[in-house]
C-alpha cells in the first residue's frame, strides 16, 4: 500500500507529512518531523514517556497511529515553554526542585503536569499523584516530581 | 512498503463498505476506536498486516444521549471524555468508576468503554458494570443494525459475538429509575492500574420502603468471560439489601464462578474475594439506590 498523507498541526506549526499506517504518532513526531524532545520508554502505554496533548487531550503517543494525526493539533514538549527563551513555570519548578536525573521521562512529566494545572489550577497531592500515575520515573522517587508541581501550582496562584 | 493500511471513513454506509470489500480481496481488517489494546496487540503478540478501519470519526460512535427511558454511549468515546459528563455520572456511577479504573491519564484519553467490550478480556472492568446495568450493545450490520445484549458479547477468552462486516456502534442503557444505584469493584495488589483479579458489578432498585424491587449482579476475571449472576440478582431481590441478602447473592458469585489460577491469584482466593466484592458493591450500590431516592 502507498504512504498516507497527514496534514498535522504540531505546536501550532502547520506540518505534512507521509506515513504508514502502523507507525505511530511518536515515529511520526521523532522520524518525520524530527522533534526527539518526546522519549520512547515501553512503547507499549505504560511509562508516559511518550505523553503529548492531542486536541488538547493527554495521550501517549506510542498508542496512537500517525494517520490518526491527520486535522489534529499536537502539543509536544517542544511547544510547552511559554518563549523562545523562557521556561515553563512547571519546566523551571522541576529544575529547581532537581526533580530529574537521567531525564527520560521529564518530557512526559512537563507534558502532564502542565496539562493538570491547565484543567486544575489548584490539585492537592493525591489528585498530582493519580494524574501522574501514568508517568514511571526510576530515578527520582517521584516526591521531588510532586513537589515541583505543588510549587508551580502556588506559583500560578500567585501571579494569577 | 508495507501491507498495512488505515482508513477513517465518516459514515456507518462507509464503514461498512470498506470491511465489505476488504473481505472481499481476502484483507484482514480491524475495527480501531482508542487503539490502546489494538496497538498494544499489534507491537506485540500480532503484527500481521491489516487495514486499520479507525470509527472515531462516526457520529454514532461519538454520541452521548440522556434520554427520558434510556441512555446511548457510543462505543468510542474515551472514558476520559465520559467521566467528565456529570449527569451521566450522576446516572451511572458505577460503569463510569469501572470506566476510570482502567488504565491512567493518558490511557483515559483515548480508551473506551466499546474498546474494553469487544477487547473481550475475562477481566475487562467496564463488563460487568454494562452488565449489571442491562446494557444492549448495538452493532452496525450490512441489514442495518442488530443489538445483543452485554452478558452475550463476549462468548471466550477474547472472543465475541461480532462476525465479519460487523462492527459495535454502541450502547444502550436504560435509564436508572429513581431508587436505582450501581457500582463496581474490582480487587487488585496495587492502588490502580492493573488488571483485575476479580470484580463484582451491582445495580439496584429499591421502592418506597427501601426494598429491593430489581437486582443485577455481574462479576469478572473469575470465568473465560464476565458473568451474570441471576441467582445473585434474586437473592437481593424482596429484601432490603441487608448484610444477610449481600451474603446469599456473594454466595451465588463464589458458586458461579469458575477462576484460574495464574500469577494474579489462585482459584481459592479468588472464588473468595468475588463473594467479598459482590458483598462491598452492593452496599454501595444499596446507598446510592438510597440517596437517589430521598
Amino acid at each position: 500500500m502507498s504512504k498516507i498523507y497527514v496534514s498535522t498541526t504540531v505546536n501550532g506549526r502547520p506540518e505534512d507529512v507521509l506515513c504508514e499506517a502502523h507507525q505511530t504518532l511518536l515515529e511520526l513526531l521523532r522520524d518525520e518531523i524530527g522533534l526527539t524532545g518526546t522519549k520512547e520508554g515501553c512503547g507499549t502505554g505504560d511509562c508516559g514517556a511518550c505523553t503529548v496533548l492531542l486536541d488538547d487531550r493527554l495521550v501517549c503517543a506510542c498508542l496512537v497511529l500517525a494517520p490518526e494525526a491527520n486535522g489534529k493539533q499536537i502539543t509536544t514538549v517542544e511547544g510547552i515553554a511559554d518563549s523562545q527563551d523562557g521556561l515553563h513555570i512547571v519546566q523551571q519548578k522541576l529544575l529547581e526542585h532537581a526533580a530529574l536525573q537521567c531525564g527520560i521521562c521529564t518530557p512526559g512529566f512537563v507534558v502532564a503536569a502542565k496539562a493538570l494545572l491547565d484543567k486544575n489550577p489548584n490539585p492537592d497531592e493525591e489528585t498530582i499523584r493519580y494524574w501522574l500515575a501514568g508517568n514511571l520515573c526510576r530515578c527520582t522517587g517521584y516526591d521531588k516530581i510532586i513537589r515541583a508541581v505543588q510549587d508551580a501550582a502556588q506559583e500560578l496562584a500567585m501571579t494569577k | 512498503m508495507s501491507n498495512f493500511g488505515y482508513v477513517a471513513p465518516t459514515t456507518v454506509e462507509e464503514t461498512l463498505s470498506v470491511l465489505q470489500r476488504a473481505a472481499n480481496h481476502g484483507q484482514r481488517a480491524q475495527i480501531l476506536a482508542g487503539g490502546t489494546d489494538v496497538i498494544v496487540q499489534m507491537r506485540s503478540v500480532d503484527n500481521s498486516h491489516r487495514l486499520f478501519v479507525d470509527i472515531k470519526t462516526l457520529q454514532e460512535t461519538n454520541d452521548v444521549r440522556i434520554e427520558e427511558a434510556q441512555i446511548y454511549i457510543g462505543a468510542a468515546v474515551p472514558s476520559g471524555v465520559l467521566n467528565e459528563n456529570t449527569p451521566l455520572k450522576t446516572l451511572l456511577p458505577g460503569l463510569l468508576e469501572a470506566a476510570d479504573l482502567i488504565g491512567s491519564t493518558q490511557i483515559q484519553g483515548r480508551a473506551s468503554i466499546g474498546g474494553n467490550l469487544c477487547n473481550s478480556s475475562p477481566a475487562g472492568d467496564t463488563i460487568p458494570a454494562l452488565i449489571a446495568n442491562s446494557s444492549q450493545c448495538v452493532i452496525a450490520t450490512n441489514d442495518g443494525s442488530r443489538t445483543v445484549p452485554a452478558e452475550d458479547f463476549v462468548t471466550g477468552v477474547g472472543r465475541n459475538c461480532l462476525v465479519s462486516n460487523e462492527f459495535l456502534l454502541g450502547f444502550l442503557i436504560p435509564r436508572p429509575v429513581v431508587g436505582t444505584g450501581d457500582s463496581y469493584l474490582r480487587f487488585i495488589p496495587r492502588t490502580e492500574m492493573d488488571i483485575a483479579v476479580a470484580g463484582a458489578a451491582v445495580s439496584v432498585t429499591l421502592n418506597r420502603d427501601g426494598i429491593c424491587t430489581h437486582a443485577r449482579v455481574a462479576i469478572g476475571a473469575v470465568a473465560p468471560t464476565p458473568l451474570l449472576v441471576v441467582a445473585a440478582g434474586t437473592a437481593l431481590v424482596g429484601t432490603p439489601v441487608d448484610a444477610d441478602a449481600l451474603q446469599r447473592a456473594a454466595q451465588m458469585c463464589c458458586e458461579i464462578s469458575q477462576p484460574i489460577n495464574d500469577k494474579r491469584g489462585t482459584i481459592v482466593y479468588r472464588r473468595k474475594v468475588v463473594g467479598v466484592l459482590c458483598r462491598r458493591a452492593g452496599a454501595i450500590a444499596r446507598e446510592r439506590a438510597f440517596s437517589s431516592l430521598n
